[in-house]
């Protein structure tokens, strides 16, 4: 299967900010941080559509979620994922002794995954912490 | 029907103090002036909320009593070795003043969240200093704008309107206009071209690859605002340059920029994917400007580099100095993260990352800060207040976060608050509580209350005053 290897970027969106405001259970907050923005180029390498589900795999763990055309394209091999408890999954929590995890220009791949649903977040909290289910 | 103005807004660092809020029958119906995050907040506050005090039992969180809530955290606390009291930036500074009492008391670690967001940046500003100013001063005055590695668009949604580009200032007008004759000049462009290429059968006006020359708006003496980041974001469009640097190359294209102004020749052709000759038309109209000012957001403090991308920016100002009159600012991100920042200081000497376990304040970030103490696996409790880093921190942290007892106190549902242990239900800071908060240049404002809580959601100082006086109460006991 076809992979693309990009530099994984995290960050504030106006989506993501106004989901969190109107609660992070909402499907609005699901919507807007289970995404990564990739360029349309990458899409089309992997043969992936808007809204086709992706796996973004790291040294850190893999996630699924739906890719989505980058308005703010062209940035090829550059992939964006809002802030959330999608993206956390796959952070890097080396601060380097400065106290701050890496959660820009993480080395990532990406691969399509069509069989391969994305959690929602009660399944993700049982999933990755299961000693408290929620 | 009542209306509330000058309501200051809780949610980022901007703290925008002009909002107007509609009561009707101590529900708010409407709300101006915000950008949609706020609106958002003030609107759906009352949805997703905790109302009753939670305390887990069998594995399953059920409703408690306050007492009994603040019995169990208490218990919790004082029985902890090493417990972390975290969060903090969305809260009033009363709480967390109370919080700092907490921390001692308890022999425990204390932090912000500026330890995930501009915690290097702090760093650096103890090695270099900082030249900044207030933003009332930026609006009235500045004419070069810099958002280096920022997307207000996005985080601070008004920080332009307000404070820079397009607000009206004393002595710089309001670049707005300019924007909208760029915007639909461009516009035009696109549709003629649209036509031509529809006419002809191919795309005759094709945009060079890479632009060697900065545009001619750039030579003008007005006021100017210049993007810096890895992907044209929001706010790139509406900026009079974007400069694209390639990912976790702020460094060398700082450090670029700082040879320049000091007159030194570059040997290569391109640094951080941007062509020489356009760093020297740049470098030509920071030194140029009559007051600069640099914002730069975490796209500095959470890639390569770190701190040092920081100290190279403050470096690049202090030179900068030398020349003309430049100044440079964080973009803070939570409405009172700066607040947290000056509480910790002026209660213990240092901002963040503050260390209790030995009796007295003890400061040492990458040590002492809570990512790496939970990676490290060494804290045996936590208190968890107006955050979610059960969402935000990366999952090993996480993970050994949720696995050792946990308080939260916060007013929403959250996946911090669905796997603690303790819940606390608290009034929304700046909407069902006042108090006062610091604006990201570190002026105070109040936050105002609103509507009236439910009876069951107390203020995060009195949650805290409770948890404080039990904690004392069983240690007395004990001893």
């Amino acid at each position: 299967m076809s992979k693309v290897k990009v530099s994984l970027l995290t960050g504030r969106t106006i989506d993501q900010g106004t989901g969190k405001e109107i609660g992070k259970l909402s499907e609005e907050y699901r919507k807007s941080v289970a995404i990564c923005q990739m360029d349309p180029e990458d899409m089309k390498f992997l043969g992936v559509k808007e809204n086709n589900n992706v796996k973004v795999i790291t040294n850190f763990g893999s996630v699924v979620v739906k890719a989505v055309k980058s308005a703010r394209a062209p940035h090829p091999k550059v992939a964006f994922i809002p802030y959330g408890p999608w993206a956390s999954i796959i952070m890097n929590p080396k601060t380097h002794g400065t106290g701050m995890p890496s959660l820009k220009g993480i080395p990532a791949e990406i691969e399509s995954a069509p069989e391969e649903g994305v959690l929602t977040l009660h399944d993700l909290l049982n999933q990755y912490f299961k000693e408290k289910q929620s | 029907m009542t209306v509330v103005t000058g309501v200051t807004c809780p949610i980022c660092g901007t703290f925008c103090d002009d909002i107007e809020v509609v009561v009707k029958d101590n529900v708010i119906t409407d709300v101006r002036n915000a950008c949609a995050m706020g609106a958002a907040k003030f609107l759906n506050y009352a949805t997703h909320r905790n109302l009753k005090p939670l305390v887990r039992k069998n594995g399953e969180l059920v409703e408690a009593s306050m007492d009994e809530a603040v019995r169990k955290a208490a218990e919790i606390l004082a029985d902890a070795t090493y417990p972390i009291l975290y969060g903090w930036s969305s809260t009033s500074c009363e709480a967390i003043r109370v919080g700092l009492e907490l921390a001692e008391e308890v022999g425990g670690v204390i932090d912000n969240t500026s330890t995930v967001c501009h915690g290097p940046s702090i760093l650096s500003i103890h090695d270099i200093g900082i030249s900044t100013c207030t933003l009332g001063q930026l609006r009235h005055r500045a004419d070069l704008i810099f958002y280096w590695a920022s997307d207000p668009w996005s985080a601070h949604p008004r920080h332009v309107e307000r404070y820079t580009t397009f607000s009206e200032g004393r002595f710089q007008k309001s670049a707005w206009k300019g924007y909208l004759t760029r915007l639909s000049g461009a516009l035009s462009r696109k549709r003629l071209r649209r036509a031509v290429n529809l006419v002809l059968r191919r795309d005759i006006f094709a945009t060079p690859e890479v632009e060697r020359r900065l545009p001619y708006s750039m030579f003008q003496k007005k006021r100017k605002m210049i993007v810096v980041d890895v992907r044209k974001t929001y706010t790139a469009e509406v900026a009079d340059y974007f400069l694209q640097v390639e990912p976790n190359k702020d460094y060398e294209l700082l450090q670029a920029f700082r040879m320049l102004i000091r007159d030194e020749e570059l040997d290569v052709d391109e640094v951080a994917g941007v062509p020489v000759e356009i760093l020297e038309e740049v470098a030509d109209i920071m030194v140029g400007c009559e007051l600069g000012v640099l914002f730069f957001g975490v796209g500095l403090t959470m890639s390569e580099g770190k701190l040092r991308n920081i100290d190279a920016a403050l470096s690049l100002t202090r030179d900068l100095n030398l020349r003309t009159k430049f100044l440079i600012m964080p973009m803070r991100g939570h409405f009172n993260v700066t607040g947290a920042n000056v509480v910790f200081t002026w209660q213990t000497g240092y901002p963040y990352a503050i260390d209790f376990s030995h009796g007295y304040p003890r400061y040492n970030p990458g040590e002492t800060s809570v990512v790496d103490i939970l990676c490290r696996d060494e804290a045996d409790a936590s208190l968890i207040i107006a955050s979610d880093p059960v969402a935000h921190f990366p999952l090993q942290a996480a993970q050994n976060l949720v696995k050792n007892p946990l308080i939260a106190i916060d007013p929403e549902v959250t996946p911090t608050t669905l796997t603690a242990d303790v819940v606390f239900p608290s009034a929304f800071v700046g909407i069902e509580t006042g108090g006062t908060a610091y604006r990201m240049d570190h002026v105070p404002l109040p936050l105002k209350k609103i509507v009236e809580p439910p009876k069951t959601c107390l203020p995060d100082a009195e949650i805290l005053q409770r948890i404080l006086r039990e904690v004392r109460r069983l240690r007395r006991t004990q001893n």
